[in-house]
């Protein structure tokens, strides 16, 4: 792993130049229509954006004549640059873990899916418990290290988990071929999942009174013992006070209902329902609820609970004014999220920049981060992708991916750092063979 | 589902009676030879009768206006479980994978169900054919702790529309499903080990490297005594041998031994693909090759010896680490190169519908979009035996045609009309039902 991050580092360093024009494109800002001109980019933030532009001095020029230029892909559902596993599945309830301590900035993933356009992930825990772990949200610095990475200022989240996912642990398996058993671990049901979450929530609004209760005397100029910090309620006291955003992992509209109402009534909102392939038959509960919808574009069939689901959900919960957004979950759809938007246009009419927005605009809304990403903005970060052909077409591919204004990504780079890249994956193969006499029989440790 | 069944009920049954069909002034894409410009295609029981610049229609003809379209030759996707599985996580619905190491007795045809709601998707997205493995998946196929399996069984070519698996039926038997054996290092956490430094980062010791290289000759061996035995059993039964004795699993073979089924078998790296090859020349069977990840030096001998290649998935992730990262997306490109000839395969049911866009993506990295139109329709018929029946628009084959608003192999083109066996097909299934249904929810 380490050795093919330090080949790929060779040969992709990122370039760095103050000023940067990209010129003669056509740019799809999202918000601001789509035109044929340029965009200038200034210490990393994106200055000026038109047909015509006040050319800096000593910029560097991309001339992408032909091409067309969209906002960074932003994926509001990834598990991608996580060390390990992502379920923390031996409790119900994991909020005390968190993704963030366990980012691996050496996740080959991280430049798969800028070569595929996306410059921001929101990274979560797995879907094993009604309340999983933390959440953070990355910019796909690929060669920075893992503090380099964190999209700074967005933020946290907590992963919740409704439906077969979370009760799986209540039902361990024991059919054919089973050779042991797994003790259950509570709940089995969607009523045991209800009950989880409201008992956790019950707790941690407890834990606020009591906090809230010290910190009322402290301003009072007392001197009281502080309660006992809970790492378990802390994130879910964050959650209650509208500190923290929730990502929940859901599909049938039951339980969507279910945990909109439970929401209301622990007085909080949920950021985001993740997945939601049932979304689209409680459109308007959603909507009402001011609560985002992230979904795939056409996957079902794969499990019961999604046999409902149906390629124009992001569509129909569009028409009824939810923030939609289209996630991939799977480090290889994350490459090319530019065409599961395209889908939203085969599938229900969405317009041309309504399904480009949701990869860009609408990730951004529903991750708190659209002041700074998800549009072709004046005074916005310079995260872009250049694509060689119309992006809503399965025909693109991605030519430059920009962050911060720096370049991250280059297929002309890419191509020709390849044969370097073979060569001194065989000189290392060989100088291992060399290195490394067999030995008869032992086993010897592999790095 | 029942609004479902009738609703597909009437759309077969209400062209029966009306068997001719006239699409006229069309942008004819016949694959197998130029587009022609605002063309009819006379449509006449369930085959293309005719295709000219002009075709009157006679009276009762049903008439499509084709002004502003194109008419393709239906999809074929050449690797799917269509009908077999229809909730690949519930095993209850899943009849793919049996147990039993040799098994070509299994045929998937009689098992594929006709209301699955995959066919329906599946169609209407264009794919009005598709090869069915009976293999992986299931219960068995090495599966839920189950042991492996070398022969899964018999994979079927079948229509996407029909009332029965009888009427689905194009071809019963279109190849024998055989799983070669790989050599894998043992223990470990099945994490990806490049075969030339397998030793070195897998195996990590000469003995387990050679314990690994036994135990995959000793499957090579397994197998290669299966067809063996089936020789002799050949022999005994064109010998009419006293106290011969019919064996179900070795009459499953004999097509296969006589080269009239041939064997498909999944390689992933160009070493595997050469000990297929090489089995296969000992054996002197036709095969297959599905889902090879790498072709690198096989692809010369691929070409040498006319074997054809079903690739897919194009979207998927490269195999190693370091490898780049369009490996997967450059690989039809390189086939098409090295005049390798391929169709594609979507290997996963809730995917068939994106087969088009596997193409298409293939395009992106240096297919010509001609090869990528050839791969999901006459290629696949030519590979699967029925070149003339089915892939391409042609006087005398099966009607099975797409009239589409723009390029087939565009994510935003809409299909206007559909015709399998030359009966028009309600663009209907139980999504679109369900997307209508709560579009009118208040």
């Amino acid at each position: 792993m380490r050795k093919s991050w330090i080949l790929a580092l060779a040969v992709l360093a990122p370039l760095w130049a103050e000023n940067i024009v990209i010129q003669n494109a056509t740019i799809m800002t999202v918000t601001k229509g789509t035109l044929r001109g340029s965009v200038v980019i200034k210490d990393g933030k994106i200055a000026e954006v038109g047909e015509k532009v006040m050319m800096p001095q000593n910029a560097t020029v991309i001339d992408a004549a032909g091409e067309y230029v969209i906002p960074g892909i932003i994926d509001c559902h990834s598990h991608i640059a996580v060390d390990g596993n992502v379920n923390e599945g031996s409790v119900s309830v994991s909020s005390m873990v968190n993704i963030k301590d366990v980012i691996n900035p050496e996740d080959p993933a991280i430049y798969r899916a800028l070569a595929g356009g996306v410059t921001a992930a929101n990274i979560l825990h797995g879907s094993a418990n009604p309340i999983g772990g933390q959440t953070i949200v990355l910019k796909m610095r690929w060669g920075k290290d893992a503090q380099g990475l964190i999209f700074e200022g967005a933020l946290p989240g907590i992963k919740f988990a409704l439906g077969e996912n979370p009760k799986r642990p209540g039902n361990p398996p024991g059919g054919r071929g089973a050779t042991q058993t797994v003790p259950a671990r509570y709940p089995a049901t969607r009523m045991g999942v209800e009950d989880t979450i409201r008992e956790a929530l019950n707790e941690a609004k407890a834990y606020k009174a009591e906090w809230d209760e010290y910190d009322a005397k402290v301003a009072r100029g007392e001197h009281p013992l502080a309660p006992r910090k809970d790492l378990k309620l802390e994130p879910l006291k964050e959650v209650l006070e509208g500190k923290r955003y929730v990502h929940a992992h859901c599909y049938r509209a039951d339980e969507i209902l279910m945990l909109l109402r439970v929401a209301d009534d622990y007085g909080f909102k949920i950021r985001t329902l993740q997945h939601v392939l049932e979304g689209y038959k409680v459109a308007d509960e959603i909507a009402a609820a001011g609560t985002g919808a992230s979904t795939f574009s056409d996957w079902y069939a794969f499990k019961f609970e999604v046999y409902d689901a149906i390629p124009f959900n992001a569509a129909l919960m569009q028409r009824k004014g939810i923030v939609v957004s289209l996630n991939s979950d799977d480090a290889e759809l994350m490459r090319h999220l530019n065409t599961e938007a395209a889908k939203a246009m085969k599938y229900g009419g969405v317009s041309e920049t309504d399904a480009l927005a949701m990869v860009t605009i609408n990730p951004a809304k529903q991750l708190g981060i659209d002041s700074r990403v998800g549009s072709i903005e004046p005074g916005k970060d310079a995260d872009l992708v250049i694509y060689d052909k119309y992006p809503l077409s399965d025909y693109a591919k991605v030519q430059k991916v920009l962050i911060d204004g720096q370049q991250y990504f280059d297929r002309d780079t890419d191509l020709s750092g390849r044969p370097a890249k073979a060569l001194e994956k065989q000189k290392l193969i060989d100088k291992e063979k060399q290195s490394s006499p067999r030995p008869a029989g032992g086993r010897r440790p592999v790095g | 589902m029942r609004a479902f069944v009738m609703l597909t009920g009437c759309a077969l049954a209400c062209t029966a009676a009306d068997n001719a069909v006239l699409i006229r002034g069309a942008d004819v894409y016949p694959v197998t030879s130029a587009p022609l410009k605002g063309a009819s295609i006379l449509v006449l029981n369930g085959k293309i009768a005719e295709i000219g610049a002009r075709i009157a229609p006679a009276k009762g003809v049903r008439v499509v206006e084709g002004k502003g379209l194109r008419v393709y030759p239906g999809m074929i996707d050449s690797a799917t479980q269509l009908g077999l599985s229809e909730i690949s996580a519930i095993r209850e619905t899943v009849d793919t994978g049996d147990l039993g190491e040799f098994m070509p007795q299994l045929r998937a045809l009689p098992s594929v169900n006709p209301d699955s709601e995959h066919f329906a998707v599946a169609r209407i997205a264009g794919i009005t054919s598709a090869i069915t493995f009976p293999a992986g998946g299931g219960g068995g196929g090495g599966r839920f702790g189950a042991p492996r399996q070398y022969i899964a069984g018999q994979a079927a070519l079948i229509h996407t529309a029909g009332w029965t698996w009888e009427e689905m039926a194009v071809t019963g038997s279109a190849a024998l499903y055989l799983q070669f054996p790989t050599p894998r290092p043992p223990g470990g956490r099945g994490g990806f080990v490049p075969e030339n430094i397998a030793e070195l980062a897998g195996a990590n010791s000469a003995s387990t490297f050679t314990e690994m290289m036994r135990t995959y000759h000793q499957q090579v061996a397994e197998i290669t005594e299966f067809f063996e035995e089936a020789r002799r059993y050949q022999k005994a039964k064109a010998a009419q041998a006293a106290g011969f004795v019919r064996n179900l699993k070795f009459e499953a073979m004999l097509p296969v031994l006589d080269g009239k089924v041939p064997v498909a078998i999944a390689a992933a790296t160009p070493q595997r693909i050469h000990d297929a090859i090489q089995f296969a020349d000992q054996q002197h069977i036709k095969i297959v090759i599905l889902q090879p990840r790498e072709l690198g030096s096989a692809a010369e001998e691929l070409k040498a010896k006319n074997i054809p290649v079903v690739l897919g998935k194009v979207l998927a992730l490269p195999r190693g680490p370091d490898d780049p990262y369009d490996q997967a997306f450059t690989l039809p490109a390189e086939a098409d190169k090295a005049g390798v000839k391929f169709a594609f395969g979507t290997f996963d049911n809730e995917f068939v519908r994106n087969l088009p866009y596997e193409a298409a993506t293939a395009v992106a990295f240096g297919l010509p979009q001609e090869e990528a139109l050839r791969a999901i329709t006459i290629n696949p018929a030519q590979i699967w035996g029925v070149g003339d029946q089915l892939g391409s628009i042609e006087k005398g084959k099966s009607a099975d045609l797409l009239v589409t608003t723009g390029d087939l192999l565009e994510i935003q083109t809409q299909i206007k009309h559909l015709f399998i066996r030359g009966q028009e097909i309600e663009l209907s299934s139980k999504q679109t039902q369900l997307y209508e249904r709560y579009l009118k929810r208040q």
